[in-house]
Order: structure tokens, then C-alpha cells, then sequence
């Protein structure tokens, strides 16, 4: 546990003065705000902006920050120090994980001020459940990646996926029949009637097995790769 | 200390190390010199931990290398020839992040900073350090934690000579508390100021094994003495009864400007063992 507690510490101190991962914790809740108090164009659905950015924010920066963290610490040699440290794989993942959710949730508080106060906790409690999913994949990139190179051309396209699909599935039927299976276009969903009675059985199971084919795909990652 | 038997170690399709025999004393520095590709930094892992081997026995600390807790690693310190360090991190937190898990006090990270003599850049990112400040970071990281046992893995390569003499000096400090050394190098000179003992690897075997001086002697086929006489003339003798009385009368005319027994270096020596280099792994032509 107290492991877990330096690497967040470090990874703090680490993003203050590392500004393209900053920059992808910033970006999306700064232009909700200003979306949101700056537009407003007659028929626009109520909180247009803050529904669309809370998705690409969710399938944007955890998974990218998580997968460039882990890949930098590897292609910097900083990770193989840590293990000789004998900090664990698993409390340097954890340390990760919960620091990238964090600070998303924080991002994600940010967002929510824009909402009417009894929204807030369950849109809270979705952007939660998101960000977890992006963290296993972006976690799973990470393992995969050798250096952080090969981590942006891999998280790239994943990322564009889970965060453009919802977006187009606006415009177009098909692009929503095909997003319909990723977890950001469910979220998409939940967030649009903002209601826990309004949850739908197959949106629950999409999301669901979104989180199981992320977790076995990290575990697998982890297992055929470690952290080395 | 460290203490192995027989370890064997195979890549796919290589053979990397082959019955390496160790028995390292506690207070001492060995030295493992080999031309790169030799396998150096592959015992090093072995021995620390970092990889499995495929036979033979590995005690460090008294312990197989396998069952080392927590607490026998934080008595261990490693510093590889990769960088590891935080760049855009100042130097103090770089250390404190280390300090925070080896549960050392904060104090010890000034105090360690000036030992190796970046107290003046203590809050400079890492980033901006030069080659020579980024090995003094890594080693006050090893030595911020007082280990019992201290791992090297080429400490000084491609320092200037300045960086390089702070740095052995640095390390013979650590030997003088008590600290058992572990260093590889492929610097020769390196060898024989600092270590007790030294081990020649070459292919991933240990031709030879003692230390510096007496394996220089015990090489030293030539055992010839160089003369630089102030006529700028240089004469070569071999040692007998015969060139004494020869240096009796040139010292005695005061003809001699200096006077040397010609022994072989480390470098020689493991030219003579392998046909390679120390300094690389270019095959050369032993004459």
C-alpha cells in the first residue's frame, strides 16, 4: 500500500511539469465550460456539449495517459529501477490506475458543474464505471508497447474508435448500429437520459462485457508480457 | 556475500553464460572485466534478481537469490547503465521518490547530494544535467539507502576523466563503510585502482580469475626492463644477473632518465586469454 502511495505522489509531481498528459486531463473539461456558457444555438439538445465532450473525454485521456505513462517509465528505463526497488508490478499498475481515475474524476467534477445538481452523482457514477474501462485498455496498450512510439500508433486508432464513434453515430444509423457495441456509445446513451430508471438491460450488458474483454485482455497482456 | 555455482544461462539459440563460478567476500570490490557482449550485465541480473538462470546456484546475502524478501532488496543496491532516472524531475525529487520506498529518512537525500557533490543542482530538472551529474544522481540513489551490497553495472562508461576519478572515489568511500561491491567494466584501468579481486569473462565464461596485481605477474612472460636514457636513447633488458650489472654502470655514469620493469596490463593479459579486446569485441591478432 505504501508503495502504491510514492508512485502516486510521483506521478503528481511527474504530470505538473508533463504537459502533453496534462494537456489531455485539461483539455476536454476546460472546453465543456466554455462550450457550454459560450453557445447557445436555438433546437441545440440541453447539455449537448458536456454529453459529447464527457465521452471523448472518457475513451480519450485515461486510456492515452495510462498507456504513454507506462510505456515512457518502460522506454526510460524508470520502471525497471522501480521493480529493483522491489516495488511490485501490480502496487506500480494500482498506483497508475488510480491516480490516471482520479485525476479524470476530478475532470470529470469539472464537467459535472454544468449539470443540475441532482444529475451529479449519476453522472458521476457512469463517467466512473467509463474510466475504468479505458484505464484496463490503456494499461493494456502500455504492457504491449515497448517504447512510447509504438504506444501512440497503437493507442491512437483504439482511441478514435471509443471516442469519434458516439460522435458519428449521431449523424449517421449505421455508424450506430456499429458503435452499439463499444461501451463509450452506451455511455453516450445513459448520459443522454441522465436516469437509473431509464437504464436499459443491453446497455448493461454491452458495458459489461466491454469490462470483461478489457480485463482478460490485460490480464493476458500482463501475463505474456509483465512489465518488462 | 555473493556466492554462485555453476550457473548456466541460454537465450534462444545462444548460450550467454556457462559454469560461472563466483565467491565474493563481504568488504571487498570485484570486478568482472569483458569485452561488451561478453555477459557481464546478464550476471548482474542473475545475481540481482532481475533474471532466472537455467542451472547452477545463486546465494546473495546468505540466501538463495530466489527467496530474497523486501527487506534483504532494500540492503541491495543496483545501478545499471541505463539511465532510469525521472527527467523532468529535479535531482531532490528523483531521490526523494526513492527515499519514500526504501523508508529512508528524507534527510539522507540532501545529505547524499551533497556526498556526490549536486548539492548545487538539487532542484535542476534531471533533463538538464550533464552525462557525468546524471551518473553521480544514480549513485547517490544507491548509496542514499547505506547497502549492504552494491551492484555496478559499468559506472563510469563514457565519463570524462574528472567525473570518472569522483566517481572512484565515491566508490572506494562506500567499500571503506563496510559495503561489498559487485562492478562491471570494461575499463582496465578502472579495475586495477579499484578492485580486490577481478574476473575475466570472455563468451560467457571466466578464464581467469585473481587479483589485478597478481594476475599481471602471473602473466608476465616478457619480464623485460625499459630504460629511457638522457641521451633519449631507450634500451630494453631482459631481467638477469647480466643487465644488472649493465644498469649498475649506466646509473653510476648518471646516463638514466627513468627506469621501468615492463609488466603486463589487465588488458594484455586478457588479449592473451581470449584474442580479444577489452574495449570491444573486435577479434585482434595476440603477437
Amino acid at each position: 500500500m505504501r508503495n502504491i502511495g510514492v508512485i502516486i505522489k510521483k506521478q503528481i509531481k511527474d504530470t505538473l511539469k508533463n504537459k502533453t498528459v496534462l494537456i489531455q486531463f485539461v483539455m476536454f473539461p476546460v472546453l465543456t465550460l466554455i462550450f457550454e456558457h459560450a453557445i447557445n444555438i436555438p433546437d441545440m439538445p440541453e447539455l449537448f456539449f458536456t454529453k459529447l465532450f464527457s465521452v471523448m473525454y472518457m475513451g480519450m485521456a485515461p486510456l492515452t495517459a495510462v498507456a504513454s505513462i507506462i510505456a515512457e517509465e518502460k522506454e526510460k528505463n524508470t520502471l525497471r529501477v522501480l521493480t529493483m526497488a522491489n516495488v511490485k508490478a501490480w502496487e506500480y499498475l494500482a498506483g497508475i490506475g488510480i491516480y490516471v481515475w482520479t485525476i479524470c474524476m476530478a475532470g470529470a467534477g469539472v464537467m459535472a458543474t454544468t449539470l443540475s445538481s441532482g444529475d451529479i452523482p449519476f453522472y458521476l457514477g457512469v463517467m466512473a464505471a467509463g474510466f475504468l474501462i479505458s484505464i484496463a485498455i490503456g494499461a493494456c496498450i502500455g504492457i504491449i508497447a515497448a517504447n512510447q512510439m509504438v504506444a501512440t500508433s497503437l493507442s491512437l486508432p483504439v482511441m478514435l474508435v471509443f471516442s469519434f464513434m458516439p460522435m458519428l453515430a449521431m449523424f449517421n444509423d449505421k455508424i450506430e448500429k456499429v458503435a452499439g457495441i463499444f461501451y463509450t456509445q452506451q455511455i453516450r446513451e445513459l448520459l443522454g437520459c441522465m436516469t437509473f430508471d431509464g437504464i436499459k438491460t443491453e446497455t448493461m450488458l454491452v458495458v459489461a462485457v466491454n469490462a470483461l474483454l478489457a480485463l482478460i485482455l490485460f490480464f493476458v497482456a500482463f501475463k505474456r508480457k509483465g512489465l518488462e | 556475500m555473493i556466492r554462485a555455482n555453476s550457473i548456466c544461462k541460454n537465450f534462444p539459440g545462444k548460450q550467454v553464460l556457462s559454469g560461472i563460478d563466483l565467491d565474493i567476500k563481504p568488504g571487498t570490490i570485484f570486478g568482472l572485466l569483458g569485452p561488451s557482449g561478453a555477459g557481464k550485465t546478464t550476471l548482474i541480473k542473475i545475481l540481482t534478481g532481475q533474471l532466472g538462470f537455467d542451472s547452477g546456484d545463486v546465494r546473495v546475502l546468505d540466501k538463495d537469490v530466489r527467496t530474497l524478501t523486501g527487506t534483504d532488496k532494500k540492503q541491495i543496491g543496483i545501478m545499471m547503465d541505463n539511465h532510469g532516472i525521472y527527467e523532468r524531475m529535479s535531482c531532490v525529487d528523483n531521490l526523494k521518490i526513492f527515499a519514500d520506498i526504501y523508508q529512508v529518512d528524507q534527510s539522507k537525500v540532501m545529505t547524499t547530494l551533497t556526498q556526490v557533490g549536486l548539492a548545487d543542482s538539487a532542484k535542476k530538472p534531471a533533463m538538464k544535467l550533464s552525462k557525468g551529474m546524471r551518473a553521480r544522481l544514480q549513485l547517490a540513489r544507491v548509496l542514499m539507502i547505506s547497502p549492504k551490497l552494491l551492484f555496478l553495472d559499468e559506472p563510469t562508461s563514457g565519463l570524462d576523466p574528472m567525473t570518472m576519478k569522483y566517481i572512484h572515489k565515491l566508490i572506494l568511500d562506500c567499500k571503506a563503510s563496510g559495503c561489498t561491491i559487485f562492478l562491471t567494466t570494461h575499463n582496465m584501468e578502472e579495475a586495477s585502482v579499484l578492485c580486490d579481486e577481478v574476473a575475466l569473462l570472455n563468451e560467457g565464461k571466466i578464464v581467469d580469475r585473481g587479483a589485478p596485481e597478481d594476475l599481471c605477474r602471473r602473466y608476465n612472460h616478457q619480464k623485460t626492463i625499459n630504460i629511457h636514457l638522457k641521451s633519449g636513447e631507450d634500451i630494453e633488458l631482459p631481467h638477469s644477473e647480466k643487465s644488472a650489472g649493465e644498469i649498475m654502470s649506466l646509473m653510476t655514469q648518471g646516463k638514466i632518465e627513468t627506469i621501468h620493469s615492463s609488466e603486463p596490463t589487465l588488458e594484455t593479459v586478457f588479449i592473451e586469454l581470449t584474442g580479444r579486446r577489452l574495449e570491444d569485441s573486435e577479434e585482434v591478432k595476440y603477437a
